[in-house]
């Protein structure tokens, strides 16, 4: 190098220093580079004072345009409420009969009701309503409580198999509790293995008669109070359809056996804890509306 | 000495055995167990009375610095193949395969203390070491503490690792191992402090490089967060759990302050560091601007450590915070670019070098994702973008531009800059295969980051698309088979980075076999061999 203080490429001076063989040009900050940093300096002072921003002994500055990210909210929350005001009162103070008669109500409950439901209960019964293994389908005819308007309404506001903090169920809450036959020794495991043969024979299913009829009499004694003697279940008891072969949690072999054994016992929120009377009721519309309601 | 060292490690092993048999549970008596082993193991490698000799012809400690290459790249296929694992069980969840051990929650702290800790760190530690030593005209000061900081690290990233499987974690964002893996790490960090800082003090050069600026601040700031972060109350001096010193959105925002800082002086200033020593010898130019090297060190340190409020945009922290992170985060992108100006325009009188050589290629593209990331950073701390990009893939996909593009592209740099000089070799086995790995990671990355971006933007935008009644238009799970395609691109783009990653190691593998492949040279260059190589 004829210069070690310059570079031969670039003709640039270094600063004279070298380690292990690295130098370093003594090239000026590229001005583009610094008078971005300096707008983005300028900008945040400037953002600084017109937002909430510096910290003061007891709070921080509020800044000039007010903002506040709670009152945004709330703002938006009071216009979106707004908008919808004149047609939930309605809502509110007409019964589930009146507003499954009047279109407007009616077409206004179904779309509400439907975003309630993808955020609130589309997690267990599906997007679609179609349910999944323990969850019920909500788009058929078979109904554990009932598909009216008002058994819908019930079962969404107070829930199933819901406990207060103490543990014990509330008052108002669906439950049927159908005894473990077999893990609570009321039957035997051969019993148990020939009511479910029963139970097949119900639903008119394959099965194996001479072990069906074993169940029979099993069936009578134990199943028959909340089943029925044809396996056409009762609603009020919350006591399913064992005839129809739609399952909750499954109508083969081994699932019905597993049912029996150790019973089975699903819980869903009361959502009148979480939502309002009205949106409860435009669930209900909603749900109703699906195919199955009566 | 040695008995002294011995005595200490047999009663670190029986300390350990006894602290296992009366754990309170699971995860603390098995870390025991690894303990012991580990105690055991060293005891019965200082019982080797013949003094290991790491000294290499240049009379630097290179031994450490060598594990530290392999230690990397070893972590380093790990880290990358847990990542294309959880990527495909976000595809298909029959893939957590329904045993707690292997479910997503446990596997995800997995893949990333595996890339940023056991990857990244390694990779750090070891250029550090071979940096300082290169840059100050010293050696360490103390062969036997850096080899300490190696096993030490090592066993704490084992400890990490087996602890999130069985179920031992803080719940905190790149900071899920339990407290007393944290004190482990309190010890080993301090003495890599001493190790990295006595060198510098013992330099023979008046100047302190610029990398060892960003060095130095990196292991400093990494210790400050470690320590403040890690603050909590053990339940019990022998289990694992323990809970945080802060509660709410106290607690929330030390987390993020740390969380933000480790992307910003783990990921960022430390492999500027890296960046700051490879780039100008692989291609044998002068760094370009002395004074842009100062300012953008001193203005990228002073300002990232209060962007990490950018994090926690619209939730149970206060406004001014909300505003200052996000400030904060846009006076970074200057600084930020700083070192990509320096990195990129370092090449000038070089540029040929692209054409005929993959490894600066690979640096070339590590610090052109540099640039991206550290744009889109600030671009996503606005509260605005932030509503949009916030919580969906959008974040995923930034991160790992950060970190497959330049995290790892400058570390592959490195390790093909120092295996065939660390081994003593003439040349790489393959800079045929480098470019092949170049090409894999390239595209793997843009694969990734192009459906992260479309992933993410789609998820933002089903979320917040009310309708005219006030109730949202999509379910959470319409969002989730949305994006179903996209997670398959991106686990494609993840899976070429990793097949990338293992042909890097069957390549540095033969390199230091003293394998040469024969192969025609690259793009007409008349040779293969960095000419740095050839002079040295």
């Amino acid at each position: 190098m004829a210069d070690p203080k310059k570079d031969d490429v670039t003709g640039v001076e270094t600063t004279g220093h070298e380690w292990d063989g690295i130098q370093e040009l003594n090239n000026p900050l590229p001005s583009w580079w610094l008078w971005i940093f300096y707008a983005t300096v300028v900008w945040s002072i400037g953002f600084t004072i017109a937002y909430p921003a510096w910290p003061m002994l007891t709070e921080a500055t509020k800044g000039m345009l007010g903002y506040s990210s709670r009152a945004e909210v709330a703002k938006e929350i009071e216009k979106a409420e707004a908008a919808l005001a004149t047609t939930r009162a309605k809502i509110k103070s007409s019964s589930l009969e009146e507003i499954r008669k009047n279109t407007e109500l009616f077409d206004f409950a179904v779309a509400r009701g439907g975003g309630l439901f993808k955020l609130h209960c589309s997690t267990c019964h599906g997007s679609n309503a179609a349910g999944a293994k323990g969850y019920p389908s909500l788009i058929d005819d078979d109904w554990i409580w009932g598909g009216s308007l008002k058994e819908i309404a019930y079962t969404i506001s107070h829930g199933i198999r819901q406990t207060e903090e103490d543990g014990l169920p509330t008052e108002k809450a669906r439950a049927s509790a159908m005894p473990a036959f077999g893990a609570q020794g009321i039957l035997k495991r051969g019993e148990v293995k020939a009511v479910a043969e029963y139970v097949l024979k119900l639903s008119k299913q394959d099965h194996d008669p001479k072990l069906a009829a074993e169940g029979e009499p099993i069936y009578a004694k134990q199943c028959v109070r909340c089943h029925g003697a044809e396996g056409k279940g009762d609603r009020s008891l919350g006591a399913p359809n064992l005839s129809d072969q739609i399952w909750l949690y499954g109508g083969d072999r081994k699932t019905v056996f597993t049912t029996i054994y150790h019973s089975r016992a699903g819980a869903m929120p009361a959502w009148l804890d979480k939502l309002d009377e009205t949106s409860v009721k435009e669930l209900t519309i909603y749900v109703h509306s699906l195919g199955g309601g009566e | 000495m040695r008995a002294f060292e011995l005595s200490i490690l047999g009663i670190c092993f029986f300390a350990a055995l006894i602290a296992a048999g009366r754990a309170h549970d699971d995860v603390f008596a098995i870390h025991c167990l690894i303990a012991a082993a580990a105690a055991a193991f060293f005891f019965y490698r200082r019982m080797d009375a013949s003094e290991r000799i790491d000294y290499s012809a240049t009379g630097y400690a290179d031994g450490v610095v060598r594990a530290g290459v392999i230690a990397t790249v070893f972590w380093g296929v790990i880290g990358f193949a847990a990542g294309v694992y959880i990527a495909l069980q976000l595809a298909f969840p029959v893939l957590n395969l329904d045993l707690p051990w292997t479910t997503f929650g446990r596997l995800r702290p997995l893949h990333t203390s595996a890339v940023i800790f056991a990857f990244g760190g390694n990779a750090l530690i070891c250029t550090s070491f071979y940096v300082v030593q290169r840059t100050t005209g010293a050696r360490l000061i103390s062969n036997d503490a850096a080899w300490f900081v190696f096993w030490g690290y090592q066993l704490f990233i084992v400890l990490a690792a087996t602890g999130y499987v069985l179920g031992g974690t803080q719940g905190r964002e790149y900071a899920e191992p339990e407290w007393y893996v944290d004190l482990w790490l309190t010890v080993v960090w301090v003495v890599y402090l001493v190790v990295f800082g006595g060198t510098i003090l013992r330099r023979k050069e008046p100047h302190i490089y610029v990398a060892n600026w960003f060095y130095l601040s990196f292991i400093l700031t990494i210790a400050m967060l470690h320590i403040v972060n890690n603050l909590t109350m053990p339940v019990s001096f022998l289990g694992s759990k323990s809970y945080s010193a802060f509660a709410g959105v106290q607690d929330a925002l030390t987390q993020w302050w740390y969380g933000h800082n480790a992307v910003g002086f783990f990921l960022t200033a430390g492999f500027l560091g890296m960046m700051y020593y490879f780039v100008p010898k692989q291609a044998e130019r002068p760094v370009y601007s002395y004074k842009l090297s100062i300012i953008h060190f001193w203005s990228l340190i002073f300002l990232y450590i209060w962007a990490g409020p950018h994090h926690l945009h619209y939730t149970a922290l206060p406004d001014w915070a909300q505003t200052l992170g996000m400030v904060f985060s846009v006076m970074l992108w200057m600084p930020s670019w700083g070192g990509m100006i320096n990195g990129l325009m370092t090449l000038s009188g070089a540029w040929d070098k692209i054409r005929t050589d993959p490894v600066i290629k690979t640096m070339v593209v590590a610090v052109g994702f540099y640039g991206m990331s550290t744009f889109e950073g600030p671009l996503m701390s606005i509260k605005d973008v932030n509503s949009l990009s916030h919580y969906t893939n959008w974040t995923i996909g930034h991160v790992h531009s950060g970190a497959l593009g330049w995290v790892g592209m400058i570390s592959f740099g490195a390790m093909y800059y120092l295996t065939p000089r660390l081994w003593g070799r003439e040349r790489l086995y393959s800079l045929r295969l480098v470019n092949v790995h170049f090409w894999l990671a390239t595209i793997g990355i843009v694969l990734y980051a192009a459906s992260m971006w479309v992933s993410g933007i789609t998820q933002g935008l089903m979320w917040r698309e009310m309708s005219p009644f006030g109730v949202p238009v999509w379910s959470f799970a319409d969002s989730v088979a949305a994006i179903f395609t996209y997670d398959l691109i991106r686990a494609a783009g993840g899976g070429m980075y990793l097949i990338g990653g293992i042909i890097m190691a069957y390549n540095l593998y033969r390199t230091v076999r003293g394998d040469v492949r024969a192969e025609a040279p690259m793009h007409g260059a008349t040779s293969d061999a960095p000419s740095s190589v050839a002079a040295e």
